[in-house]
């Protein structure tokens, strides 16, 4: 990953990026510890907060801009909800939206130079996948009991061919947690790293100007990675509780 | 937890300060990013669930509402507006056939005056004729009267000059055969 130095003193660190560090003082990482992931998760939080809360605060009937922005995010996941799972899935919607949110403040904020991005970290996203998988398990177990098995018995298929199905569905649906995770991951610190080879090259003059589209180029595709990562995020999420509301195929 | 100790904190990052393999990777760092992602999400949900998702299905349905009753109000209005314009059709159509009316009316009326105003100059014209009738008729029997004296003035006249000896009832005797031939 790391390309080491080569010559006159150029070097790449593009992983650097991603490293946790103590804010505050030079100890170890310890649970607790006030690090740059804390403050960059704490400042999506504070967008949330200023986007949702202190955007909406004049309740205006004519929306101002910030107001007709959140309305927007909200009728974007609210419909997304209530067109992939379902009308009955609405009270699961404050979820879905807190995660939608949380990951497209992440990976927008991320795109701030010399910032650090969360939603590039596996430990990160894995939790998010994983919370998404087990909450949809449970729930899906809650709602419909062994009936909830019937996912991985496709009715449809021959007699035969099912226990096959089964084993390939069972399977499939053991790695949905872990390609929604690093589905996320990977995407973000790719692109991140590659913005940072790029911005390495532009240190020579000959390729410097090259360098400097590279960036622009890339940094163009990763406000638009951002974005869509989020909502590939949420629109899966919509789809894995859909499976849980309703199992049968 | 930190094995190597030369000015920096974790077994994940070199002595140089830059990264060991892959960042996201290190164990030693993932309880501390759980924990305050935890913290951030539990957060974000709180704020949301309880203040901004309630606050905008308000505004939404409040604005659902005010479109609604704005929507009804228009139609009111636009239904009155074609009411007015009925109205206004029909006065115009009721001045129309007034207006015909009383433009048929006029014109009868003209028609019987002119009637009346022409037969009673025809009357005058047949009037008038007949009195020509009657003046040229009386001029036309003066002037046989005066030709016959004419002629009998000049017989006795034209007899005289040529040395005859005629008397006046001789003469006009004459003339009168003469004429009636």
């Amino acid at each position: 990953m790391a390309t080491e130095a080569e010559g006159g003193g150029l070097v790449f660190h593009p992983m650097d990026q991603f490293i946790v560090k103590p804010l505050f003082g030079d100890g170890a990482v310890g649970m607790f510890t006030f690090t740059n992931v804390a403050l960059w998760l704490l400042l999506a939080v504070a967008c949330v907060v200023a986007l949702m809360v202190l955007g909406t605060s004049k309740r205006a009937t004519i929306p101002t801009r910030t107001q007709s922005v959140a309305e927007l995010a909200y009728g974007f996941i609210y419909k997304m909800v209530e067109d992939v799972t379902g009308k009955d899935a609405v009270k699961y919607f404050p979820y879905i939206f807190t995660l939608f949110m949380f990951i497209v403040f992440s990976n927008f904020l991320a795109l701030i130079p010399m910032s650090f991005s969360p939603t590039s970290h596996i430990a990160v996203t894995a939790i998010l996948g994983f919370g998404v998988f087990f909450a949809v398990t449970i729930l899906g177990f809650v709602k419909n009991g062994a009936g909830f098995l019937g996912l991985f018995w496709v009715s449809s298929a021959p007699l035969a061919l099912r226990p096959v199905l089964a084993i390939i569905e069972i399977i499939s649906y053991f790695v949905r947690p872990v390609s929604h995770s690093i589905r996320l991951a990977g995407n973000i610190m790719a692109g991140h790293a590659v913005l940072k080879v790029f911005a390495g090259f532009a240190a020579i003059t000959a390729v410097a100007p090259l360098a400097i589209f590279g960036i622009i180029g890339i940094y163009a595709l990763e406000v638009l990675v951002s974005f869509i990562q989020a909502y590939v995020f949420t629109i899966l999420t919509c789809v894995y509780l859909k499976d849980a509301l309703h199992p049968s195929h | 937890m930190a094995t190597e100790t030369t000015g920096t904190a974790s077994a994940c990052v070199g002595p140089d300060g830059s990264a060991i393999g892959m960042p996201q990777l290190c164990a030693d760092w993932m309880p501390n990013q759980i924990f305050w992602l935890l913290i951030a999400l539990i957060a974000i949900y709180f704020v949301l669930s309880r203040i901004a998702l309630p606050r905008i299905a308000t505004v939404l349905a409040e604005r659902q509402g005010t479109i609604t009753n704005d929507l009804a109000a228009a139609e009111d209005l636009k239904q009155k507006a074609l009411e007015a314009e009925d109205a206004y059709n029909k006065a115009l159509a009721d001045a129309r056939t007034e207006a015909q009316k009383i433009i048929a009316q006029n014109k009868a009326e003209m028609q019987a005056e002119l009637d009346k105003a022409i037969a009673k100059a025809d009357a005058e014209i047949a009037a008038k004729a007949a009195e020509s009738e009657k003046a040229i008729s009386d001029i036309r029997a003066t002037a046989v009267e005066s030709v016959e004296a004419v002629a009998k003035d000049t017989a006795g006249a034209i007899v005289a000059a040529l040395g005859g000896q005629a008397d006046d009832s001789t003469v006009a005797a004459a003339v009168d055969a003469q004429m009636k031939g």
